[in-house]
C-alpha cells in the first residue's frame, strides 16, 4: 500500500498543472459547502450563546414576517397590510397601561434616505443608524447612557429637537470637546445633544455605535408620518409574565387595528425566539443552497477526474503493459489507478476544506461571531471526496487493469 | 553482426530438467470474418540451461509463440506445461504470478519505466512479488552491479545509453531469479558494437546456468544460441543445434 501511494503521488507529480486543474474542481465544490457551513455554524453558535437580537422577554409587531416569502400571493398579502402609524402605536401603549410592561416605540430610516450627521465642519459617514424612539429604548434595545441623560416622556410629548448619539459620532463630530449641549445636524435638521450612548460594538456587520436617535414624535414630524412604520417593542418584566403579556399585547393590537373577532391578525409578532428561529430557517435555506451547488460542482469535478484518469490510462498504456509483463495482477493495477483518483480527489477536497474554513471564519469574524472549525463537515468532505475518487476512478482503473499485456506493450 | 566467438571455442553445457513442455499447440485469431491460424500444432520441449533461438519471417507465428512461452497468452488448443504446471487453462492473475516468478523479459525497445531510476525499474518485479524494501534494494543493486551498471543505479532511462538501458532491462529480467529469460529482438534497437556487448552478456548468463530464449530474425544473433528453432506458417520447420 505504501508503494502504491508512492507511485500515485509520483505519477500525479509528473503532470502538476493537469493534476492541479483537476483538483481545483473538487476544491471549489468542497469550498462552497464548507465555507457556508462554517459561517452558518459560527453565526448560529454566537446567536445561541447569548447574542440577542432584542432584549429578553420582548416581542415586536411588524407587517412582514421574518424569513423568506416565497409566493407572489403571500407577497401581496403582506404588502397590502396597513402601516403601524404613530397614532396606533400611542393608542397601543395607552391600552397596555404600562403596569407590568415596558412599551418602546421606535422608527428608523433604514438607509432610506441615507443619513449623514454634521457638526461644525465635522462629518460622519453617510450610513449612520438614524431613528426616533422614546425613553424605553435603552431597556428594550440594551443600550446604556454614557454621559448626559436619556429621553423623557416630556421630550417625546413636546416633540423636542434633542438627540442622543453613539460613541462613533462622538469620536467623529466632537473629537476635542464634550458633545453635550452642542448642536448636531442630520439631513438638514438640527438637534441638541442631550446624551451619549455607551459603547456597544458591532453586531452582524453593523456598527451599533454609529447611531443618532431623536424622540419619535420629532422624527415623524421632521421626516414624514406616511413614510415610516412605527416599530413597537413590548417587554414583560419577567419570563413568567411573558406569555400573559404577549396575549395582552396581541389583544391590544387587534383593538388598535380595529379587527373584528372573526378576522385574522393583520400583523406579525416577533420575539427573540422567533428571530432565532427565523435565522435558523434562513441558515437552513442557505445551507441547502450551498449543498446543492456543492453537489453539482462535485459531480462536475468527478467527471473531470474520470476524464483525466482515462487520458492517463491511455497515455500510460505501455507502462501498464510493462507492469503486467513483470507480474502485476489485475487488482494491483486497479488499486494503483484508483488510489491516484482518490489522492487527486482528496487532495482537492483538503484544499477546499482549508479555503472554506478560512473564508467561512473570515465572514464570521466580519459579523463578530466566534471562530469555529467544522470538524463534522470536514470529515464528511474527506469521506465524500474519497467516494468521488472511487466512484469516478473505478471505470478508468478497471479499464487499465483489463488491458491485455500484449496489446499494451505494443501500444505506441 | 558477427558471432560472439568461434563455434568450436564455445562450450555447450549439459541441459537440466524440463522447464517447458509444449504439445500440439495451436492458436487461432478471429480477424473480422477471417480466422487466422497463427500456430497450427507446435510441439517443443525446453530444458533448464538451454540457449535457444526462435527464428522465422514475419507472419510465421514467431511472436505468437513468444507470447505463449512468456505466459502473456494462452493457446487455443494443445498442452502447455511450465515446470509441471498447466499454463493452458490459467486465469490472468495466475499467469501474472507465473510471469513474475518464472520469466524475465527483455524487449527490443527496453520497456523501462521512464520516470523511475534504474534501481526502481529493476525492483519492479520484486515489488509485485511482495519482497520487503530493504531486501529488494539490496538484490536489485547486486544484479545491476552484475550487469556492469553498479555506478548508474540512480540514473533514469533517458540519462542512459541504449546499451545501458538494455542492461537495466536484463537486470530486471534476472532479479527474481526466473526459470527462463525471454528476449525479443534484444539487439534490434542497438548499434552493432553494443549489440555484440549485449550478446556477450547473454553468453555470460548462459555460462552462469541461466536458460535463455531469444526471438530474432537476424541469423547472426541466432547463431549465438546453441539451438535454433525455425518457424514457417505456424509450424516448426526445423529444430536443431547450431552447426
Amino acid at each position: 500500500m505504501n508503494e502504491i501511494l508512492k507511485m500515485a503521488f509520483g505519477s500525479l507529480g509528473v503532470n502538476k498543472l493537469r493534476s492541479f486543474l483537476t483538483m481545483s474542481g473538487i476544491t471549489i465544490g468542497v469550498f462552497s459547502v464548507i465555507g457556508v457551513m462554517t459561517a452558518v455554524s459560527a453565526l448560529r453558535g454566537s446567536i445561541e450563546t447569548g447574542l440577542s437580537f432584542l432584549g429578553s422577554n420582548i416581542f415586536q409587531f411588524a407587517k412582514w414576517p421574518i424569513g423568506i416569502v416565497v409566493s407572489g400571493a403571500e407577497q401581496h398579502k403582506y404588502e397590502s397590510r396597513r402601516k403601524f402609524t404613530l397614532q396606533m402605536a400611542q393608542r397601543y401603549r395607552d391600552l397596555m397601561g404600562g403596569s407590568v410592561e415596558i412599551v418602546c416605540l421606535k422608527a428608523f430610516t433604514n438607509g432610506n434616505p441615507p443619513v449623514q450627521a454634521t457638526y461644525n465642519g465635522h462629518k460622519t459617514t453617510a450610513d449612520i443608524t438614524f431613528g426616533g424612539t422614546d425613553q424605553n429604548f435603552l431597556v428594550t434595545n440594551q443600550f446604556a447612557i454614557d454621559t448626559g441623560r436619556n429621553f423623557t416622556a416630556e421630550d417625546v410629548d413636546l416633540i423636542r429637537p434633542v438627540a442622543i448619539i453613539g460613541q462613533e459620532l462622538v469620536k467623529r463630530l466632537y473629537p476635542s470637546e464634550t458633545p453635550l449641549g452642542k448642536r448636531v445636524k442630520a439631513n438638514g435638521r438640527t438637534y441638541t445633544v442631550i446624551g451619549t450612548f455607551a459603547t456597544k460594538g458591532t453586531a452582524f456587520g453593523e456598527n451599533e455605535d454609529n447611531i443618532l436617535m431623536i424622540p419619535i414624535t420629532r422624527f415623524m414630524t421632521d421626516f414624514g408620518q406616511e413614510k415610516y412604520n412605527v416599530n413597537i417593542a413590548t417587554q414583560s418584566h419577567s419570563q413568567m409574565e411573558y406569555g400573559a403579556t404577549l396575549d395582552k399585547g396581541i389583544g391590544a393590537m387587534r383593538v388598535v387595528r380595529g379587527l373584528r373577532p372573526d378576522q385574522q391578525n393583520d400583523f406579525e409578532t416577533y420575539s427573540n425566539d422567533s428571530l432565532i428561529a427565523a435565522f435558523a430557517k434562513i441558515a437552513d435555506v442557505v445551507s441547502a443552497g450551498a449543498f446543492i451547488i456543492s453537489a453539482i460542482a462535485l459531480l462536475a469535478a468527478g467527471v473531470g477526474i474520470m476524464n483525466i484518469m482515462l487520458v492517463s490510462v491511455t497515455e500510460r498504456t505501455r507502462e501498464i503493459g510493462i507492469r503486467k509483463a513483470v507480474g502485476a495482477r489485475k487488482i494491483t493495477i486497479l488499486t494503483q489507478f484508483l488510489v491516484e483518483a482518490v489522492v487527486l480527489s482528496v487532495t482537492g477536497g483538503l484544499g477546499g476544506i482549508l479555503l472554506g474554513t478560512v473564508a467561512g471564519n473570515g465572514l464570521a469574524v466580519m459579523l463578530s461571531a466566534a471562530i469555529v472549525f467544522p470538524w463534522g463537515w470536514a470529515a464528511a468532505g474527506v469521506v465524500v471526496c474519497s467516494l468521488i475518487g472511487i466512484v469516478f476512478g473505478m471505470y478508468p482503473a478497471w479499464k487499465a487493469a483489463s488491458l491485455d499485456p500484449i496489446d499494451a506493450l505494443r501500444f505506441e | 553482426m558477427t558471432p560472439a566467438a568461434p563455434l568450436e571455442a564455445r562450450q555447450v553445457r549439459p541441459v537440466g530438467p524440463l522447464v517447458i513442455a509444449i504439445e500440439d499447440v495451436a492458436k487461432l485469431y478471429q480477424m473480422g470474418e477471417e480466422t487466422i491460424h497463427a500456430l497450427r500444432g507446435v510441439s517443443l520441449n525446453i530444458h533448464r540451461n538451454e540457449y535457444l533461438a526462435i527464428m522465422g519471417p514475419s507472419g510465421s507465428g514467431k511472436s505468437t509463440l513468444m507470447n505463449m512461452l512468456g505466459c502473456l497468452d494462452t493457446p487455443t488448443s494443445g498442452r502447455y506445461e511450465f515446470n509441471g504446471q498447466d499454463v493452458a487453462g490459467m486465469a490472468d492473475d495466475e499467469l501474472a504470478d507465473i510471469r513474475n516468478r518464472e520469466i524475465g523479459f527483455v524487449f527490443q525497445t527496453f520497456n523501462l519505466l521512464a520516470r523511475s531510476d534504474a534501481l526502481r525499474n529493476v525492483e519492479l518485479p520484486l515489488i509485485y512479488a511482495g519482497i520487503a524494501p530493504h531486501l529488494r534494494h539490496e538484490r536489485a543493486r547486486q544484479v545491476l552491479e552484475n550487469v556492469g551498471l553498479g555506478n548508474r543505479i540512480h540514473h533514469k532511462p533517458n540519462e542512459l545509453s541504449g546499451g545501458q538501458r538494455q542492461r537495466v532491462a536484463i537486470a530486471r529480467a534476472l532479479v527474481n531469479r526466473p526459470s527462463i529469460i525471454l528476449a525479443d529482438e534484444p539487439t534490434g534497437n542497438l548499434d552493432s558494437k553494443t549489440g555484440i556487448e549485449i550478446l556477450a552478456l547473454f553468453e555470460d548468463l548462459y555460462e552462469q546456468g541461466n536458460t535463455l530464449i531469444v526471438v530474432t530474425h537476424e541469423e547472426s544473433v541466432a547463431r549465438n544460441a546453441r539451438r535454433i528453432i525455425r518457424l514457417h506458417d505456424g509450424l516448426i520447420a526445423s529444430d536443431g543445434p547450431v552447426n
